[in-house]
């Protein structure tokens, strides 16, 4: 298996840190699924997350302007390996000026992803900086574990509001409640709901918009249903929260597809990035 | 959609319906007497008084006047509840802590009387919020029997420089003693840390004192731990009361100025503390 790739635009180098530093904010590890043509940072459904799982998807030519991979065979062409993002995130912070990034696949007492971040200097000889990543490379037997979630047969699909008001509310309704009910009709209508014996909480947003999906199943057996319906799922809050606070700048729109009591999935599209996050619905 | 439409049905059941169009100016001065998690509301068709208490020695009072609302109307002549406070700022802060210029949260309390939850609408953007909050059996509240007549000693003090000495205060010490004399050192403010005192003297012709009304010498003591809860007052305020009355016990008034330049009012009551050894001058 090899892995080299190198980056040299500035841009690059800050877009791909803020995608890094989302995956960190969600997950303290994950796998990171390189192919010749994208990288996937993924987290499936176990219990130890709570059921919460992830896709994260992006080409690499968006990023990379030398990206070199053999995978752990010909037939199977691709790479995965389990690594901490935070560890990444921190990396690739001091590379916010640097004038490349080297990225390659090494074996020192370990398998780890090195970093050669290689700074402006004075001197003719520039500084390079390494950080070397442990990383866990994932057997190929394993690797139906992260196979990519398909889009579940929603009941409603719906634009969520701008993320930083729906953020302050939730952090909010954290303080007074662990859980939270997230529902929403087809008429751009979401409610967001909590009930203690203390007190309950209700926050109305309007005109939101319902996304089309153009011929897809789920919107056939939806049309003969009343449009002010509202479909629900009651999450454990701080998942909700960890969501709605992963994103630095906020991003143009913002999917939520709901299966009636069953779970939640956000697709957020940013800058060709695009991340999909489930929330299963609390037992 | 404007908050009256909401409850237009329910609306002459309501005992009490109290509506703001910026929520700081409730929340901002109940953050102040945050100090438990309880509170008892009192409305009267002068306004409400929210009082927290703390183990029979100190009593917080924030009054908002019927004219600070947009609109304040009260079916009886007095309603009173207890509430869970930290729930109630939750809720007044529901679209978030700090305050985004030119964007207030608009807010409608209602009440329908013993045994109903409190209501709370909040807008702000479009986006509505409702909150029932339960109340509980409200308790009595501890009447300090502090009136004017019985007041030694009052100075009235601009509040920047009290700020500055109770953020320099040694609060190892377990009591902060305040004299009030007609003569030197006329109103001071000690502390018996374990660096040794600390006094904090005040002029009483210096220009942060407006007001010094002091007849006789008096020394009390009041536990640190009782005041410091205080200081969140103090720092709203633009200009604070003190006076100390025949047994020693201490009032100190608030002039807090709110987002709209409205004056209310923050009131502590205090014990002295009667684990007094031999008081050092």
């Amino acid at each position: 298996m090899r892995f080299r790739a190198k980056m040299i635009d500035i841009g690059c180098f800050n877009h791909f840190t803020r995608v890094v530093n989302t995956i960190s904010k969600l997950t303290k590890t994950c796998t990171l699924r390189l192919t010749t043509d994208k990288l996937y940072f993924i987290l499936s459904d176990k219990v130890a997350n709570g059921g919460v799982s992830m896709w994260c998807e992006l080409s690499q030519g968006n990023f990379f302007d030398e990206f070199q991979l053999e995978g752990v065979s010909t037939e199977h062409n691709e790479i995965y390996m389990d690594l901490a993002a935070e560890n990444l995130f921190r990396a690739l912070k001091t590379a916010h000026n640097a004038k490349s990034l080297k990225i390659k696949l090494t074996n020192k007492h370990c398998p780890c992803i090195t970093l050669a971040v290689e700074l402006p200097s004075l001197s003719r000889v520039s500084r390079v900086v390494t950080h070397d990543i442990p990383v866990g490379v994932i057997p190929k037997k394993l690797w139906n574990d992260f196979k990519e979630p398909s889009v579940p047969d929603f009941d409603v699909s719906i634009y969520l509001p701008p993320l930083k008001t729906m953020k302050n509310v939730v952090e909010r309704m954290k303080n007074l409640s662990n859980f939270l009910v997230l529902e929403a009709n087809l008429n751009g209508e979401m409610n967001l709901k909590i009930e203690t014996d203390l007190v309950s909480v209700t926050t109305h947003f309007k005109d939101l918009g319902n996304p089309s999906w153009g011929d897809n199943g789920s919107q056939d057996s939806t049309q003969d249903r009343d449009p002010e319906t509202m479909m629900d799922v009651k999450v454990d809050i701080r998942k909700l929260l960890q969501f709605l606070a992963c994103q630095q700048v906020n991003p143009s729109k913002v999917i939520c597809n709901i299966v009636n009591k069953r779970i939640v999935h956000f697709i957020l599209l940013h800058e060709d990035v695009s991340l999909q996050y489930f929330i299963p619905a609390h037992a | 959609m404007p908050l009256s439409t909401q409850l237009e049905a329910g609306e002459e059941q309501y005992v009490l319906i109290a509506s703001l169009d910026n929520a700081r100016n409730l929340s901002n001065i109940l953050k102040a007497i945050q100090f438990k998690d309880h509170a008892t509301f009192l409305a009267t068709s002068n306004g409400i008084k929210v009082t927290v208490e703390d183990s029979k020695c100190l009593q917080a009072n924030a009054f908002i006047q019927a004219e600070i609302f947009q609109e304040f109307s009260i079916q009886e002549d007095s309603v009173m509840f207890r509430v869970n406070l930290a729930v109630l700022l939750d809720c007044l802060t529901i679209f978030g802590g700090s305050a985004v210029p030119g964007v207030t949260t608009a807010l409608k309390m209602c009440y329908n009387g013993y045994g109903y939850p409190l209501t709370l609408i909040l807008e702000e953007g479009g986006v509505v919020t409702v909150c029932k909050i339960n109340t509980q059996e409200p308790e009595e509240t501890l009447d300090f029997d502090f009136c004017s007549t019985n007041v030694i000693n009052k100075v009235i003090l601009q509040s920047d420089s009290l700020r500055e000495a109770f953020s320099e205060l040694d609060m190892t010490s377990e009591v902060l003693q305040i004299t009030m004399s007609p003569d030197k050192p006329y109103f001071r403010l000690s502390t018996f840390g374990n660096s040794g005192s600390a006094h904090c003297d005040y002029p009483k012709d210096s220009d942060m004192m407006e007001v010094f009304q002091c007849t006789q010498t008096q020394t009390n003591r009041y536990k640190m731990s009782l005041l410091k809860p205080s200081t969140k007052a103090l720092s709203l305020s633009c200009k604070v009361s003190i006076r100390t009355d025949s047994r020693g016990f201490l009032s100190l008034q608030y002039m807090v100025r709110n987002d709209d330049g409205q004056i209310c009012f923050i009131e502590y009551f205090c014990c002295p503390d009667e684990e007094v050894g031999e008081q050092e001058q």
